[in-house]
């Protein structure tokens, strides 16, 4: 086993701990206001929805025990999918980090003799730099969701998986379109002013000419099922459909965590995911692909699977159920952390609750940042409650604590190895200032608090069926899970040199 | 090492403590747990691990008779703003000249397969789908007529296989004005998990529910970014009005 050391300094140009970006966010109050505002309302509508069906129980925990069996056997769907796939007409390409994928996708891109591509909003390709990766190439990426398009436009950061843009307002937006657009394409219309409708529009114009002159698409996936081939994207303005549709060439970067084991298991996922992330009974449009269709779309299909990360995460026993996410960002609405925090300060494409698990899974707890994650949080356990996959992200949390805290047998890039406490490094400085910014904003732990104890009877204390023996879970305390207060004790109060 | 053997390879060493107290187990285990517990953990027929998921959930979210399930449907439908229109078999023709040159429509998209009495009403040009028809030439089209392959009463959803009648994706993706012509009763379902059922998965789905909406913009909605603004959705009933037959022209 190789000895690799936490502690080590973040590499120059590294986004900066969570707390540090945390208080800035703070200080901005545009931002605090549009996010509070947003959180607020999608939380209100997607109880509503979730109330809609009367066995959202079984859905969460089929939900579950389908994502959970599917890790269990992921080498046997890999393989599966793979087969599927390329009977179907389409190609598949494997990544096993982000340097390999984008060489791949650049390649490609490239194959096809075009510059340029459109994109559908995808966060592996945000996890993996894709856009700065092509443009390094030559090859300029255009967002075609329209929240994207403003980040893109605006030369800013995605701050929430549902609305990217989501700290943007109206009058920012307009101003943004006015002065940008025409540095990429077709110019704002004159006299644009901030109403959403005309804003729109703008953006409908804007990308209406580079959908139709596109040859080449890349695009991320909610779900692949293994037994058919089939691709599964869904959204709700139709960029998605242009992206999937026009072009002659497509290319698809997955996590491989994405894959379900039947076309039947959609009826789970396909009512979890719409109610849970914008609180509809279905988002306007879903598409289905399997591999290429004579006449009807791209001539030819690419499937990158990713790792990435995954394949650590994998490893751990308490970590591992973060990759059930479906990317919903429930837990993002209720978390009174992001709440004051905002999305930036997570630095990463994830955000919130599953940023703080995800991220220092797929990268390590290396950095000052990635050690930080863990201790965004206080613990409330909101985002467990809402998670329509039941991941229990307070668990995972802990876990990862004691991780930067004691260290411990980790497996990093497919290697087992020990790492060593933080203690005495930046990367612990950086956790304890995280920790420290999230006692010091009591309102938030409250405010969360609350929340939960309110929800905590609607949902399974325990998950049901397989999940159990595969996550090793707990019975979810009382809230909240540790409180705050005896935590920092324990691990912050003296006890001897590590 | 090929990126495929290192990934497959890691997800391997990964599931090593994965031990037997999992159900589906026995399936990574092969013969030697051939005596276990086969009825609740052995491999399926073909190899397929079992996955012994409690599928205890709802097949359908209440019981209802054909009329309800239409009338849910239609008031779904609404609910995301789609326009709801009925008729018959006779009507059909003028509703649909109604409903194009209420939008001004001159150029009309006809997949193929349509019936072709359907559009014998409208003054609108036919386009016919064909594999020569690019984006740009669709982006000249005014509205589009399609069928569809099944439509989800629970969700307010319309899918559309590209079969007869429905035609390639983009042709219902590029023009700013969908009508979408529903058969009712026959091609309404309840529920979701049942129009899983009646797909086939090979052909491209779309599956749309109310005209194409962000949110983006301090989370108002406005209907219409780059899929058609306005859907019509005319659900055809075949017994309406048993006194006027379809015409036999
Ligand atoms: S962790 Fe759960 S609630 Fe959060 S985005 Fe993923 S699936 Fe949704």
């Amino acid at each position: 086993m190789t000895r690799i050391h936490l502690g080590m300094p973040a590499p120059p140009g590294a986004a900066p701990a969570f707390p540090d970006a945390a208080e800035h966010s703070t200080r901005d109050t545009t931002l605090r206001n549009n996010l509070r505002h947003a959180t607020h309302t999608i939380r209100a509508k997607r109880a509503a929805a979730v109330a809609e069906l009367a066995d959202w129980g079984e859905l969460r925990a089929a939900g579950a025990a389908i994502k959970d069996h599917t890790l269990r056997h992921l080498d046997h769907y890999l393989e599966q999918v793979e087969a599927a796939v390329t009977a179907a007409g389409g190609q598949v390409h494997w990544a096993v980090d982000a340097a390999e994928a984008n060489a791949i996708v650049t390649r490609l891109v490239r194959e096809t003799g075009e510059r340029e591509v459109v994109k559908v909003k995808s966060m592996a390709t945000q996890e993996i730099g894709l856009n700065e990766a092509l443009a390094a190439a030559g090859i300029t990426a255009y967002e075609t969701d329209l929240a994207e398009l403003i980040v893109q436009l605006g030369q800013d950061l995605p701050s929430h998986i549902l609305v990217p843009a989501i700290h943007r307002n109206r009058a920012e937006i307009r101003d943004i379109f006015r002065t940008q657009m025409s540095r990429w394409g077709r110019p704002a219309p004159a006299g644009l002013t901030d109403e959403p409708a005309e804003l729109a529009e703008a953006a409908r114009l804007h990308l209406r000419e580079k959908f139709l002159s596109a040859k080449v698409a890349v695009s991320g996936a909610n779900f692949v099922v293994a037994e058919t081939g089939t691709l599964v994207v869904v959204e709700s303005e139709g960029n998605g459909r242009m992206c999937l549709t026009l072009p002659e060439t497509l290319i698809s970067v997955v996590g491989i965590e994405k894959v379900i084991p039947s076309w039947r298991d959609l009826e789970v996922f396909l009512q979890l995911l719409p109610r849970s992330s914008t609180a509809e009974r279905m988002n306007p449009y879903t598409s289905m692909w399997t591999g290429v269709t004579d006449d009807d779309g791209p001539a030819a299909f690419h499937l990158v699977l990713l790792d990435n990360g995954r394949t650590d995460a994998l490893a751990d026993q308490v970590g591992r159920q973060a990759l059930r996410c479906i990317r919903c960002s429930a837990c993002l609405n209720v978390c009174p952390v992001y709440e004051r925090a905002g999305g930036h300060a997570y630095g990463s494409a994830y955000p919130g609750p599953i940023g703080a698990i995800l991220t220092p899974q797929l990268r390590g707890t290396v950095s000052a940042l990635d050690a930080s994650l863990p201790y965004a949080s206080s613990l409330c356990g909101a985002c467990y409650e809402v998670c329509p996959v039941a991941i229990d992200i307070p668990e995972v949390l802990v876990r990862l604590r004691e991780r930067v805290v004691e260290g411990g047998p980790v497996t990093v890039r497919g290697t087992r190895a020990v790492i060593r406490p933080a203690r005495g490094h930046a990367a612990e400085r950086a956790a304890m200032r995280a920790a420290r910014w999230a006692f010091e904003h009591p309102r938030a732990l409250r405010a969360g608090q609350r929340l939960a104890s309110r929800t905590r009877a609607l949902h399974p204390r325990r998950l049901p069926g397989p999940g159990r023996a595969w996550t090793r879970s707990r019975d979810l305390p009382e809230v909240p899970a540790e409180s705050f207060r005896d935590w920092w004790q324990r691990t912050r109060g003296d006890r001897g040199t590590a | 090492m090929s990126g495929r053997e290192r990934i497959l390879g890691r997800v391997r060493r990964a599931l090593a403590d994965v031990g037997e107290e999992h159900p589906g187990a026995a399936a990574r285990g092969g013969a030697a747990h051939a005596g276990g517990e086969p009825g609740r953990d052995g491999t399926a027929p073909g190899g397929a691990p079992r996955d012994g998921v409690a599928r205890d959930y709802l097949r359908v979210h209440g019981e209802r008779t054909a009329a309800e399930r239409v009338g849910l449907l239609a008031t779904h439908l609404a609910d995301y703003r789609a326009h709801v229109h009925r008729t018959d078999a006779a009507g059909l023709p003028g509703t649909l000249a109604a409903l194009l040159a209420a939008r001004g429509a001159r150029r009309v998209a006809v997949p193929e397969g349509l019936p072709a009495d359907w559009l014998s009403a409208s003054a609108a040009t036919p386009v016919p789908d064909t594999p020569a028809l690019t984006a740009r030439d669709l982006d000249a089209v005014d509205s589009v007529v399609t069928g569809c392959a099944v439509a989800i009463a629970e969700t307010g959803t319309l899918v559309l296989d590209a079969g007869p009648g429905q035609g390639r994706r983009q042709l219902t993706l590029v023009p700013d004005h969908h009508v979408c012509v529903v058969h009712v009763p026959e091609q309404v379902v309840d529920s979701l998990p049942q129009a899983l059922e009646r797909l086939v998965p090979h052909r491209p789905l779309t599956w749309i529910s109310g005209p194409s909406a962000t949110s983006d913009i301090e989370l108002s909605r406005v209907e219409g970014v780059h899929g058609p603004r306005a859907l019509d959705v005319v659900l055809l009933s075949a017994d309406a009005s048993p006194t006027a037959p379809p015409s036999p022209r």
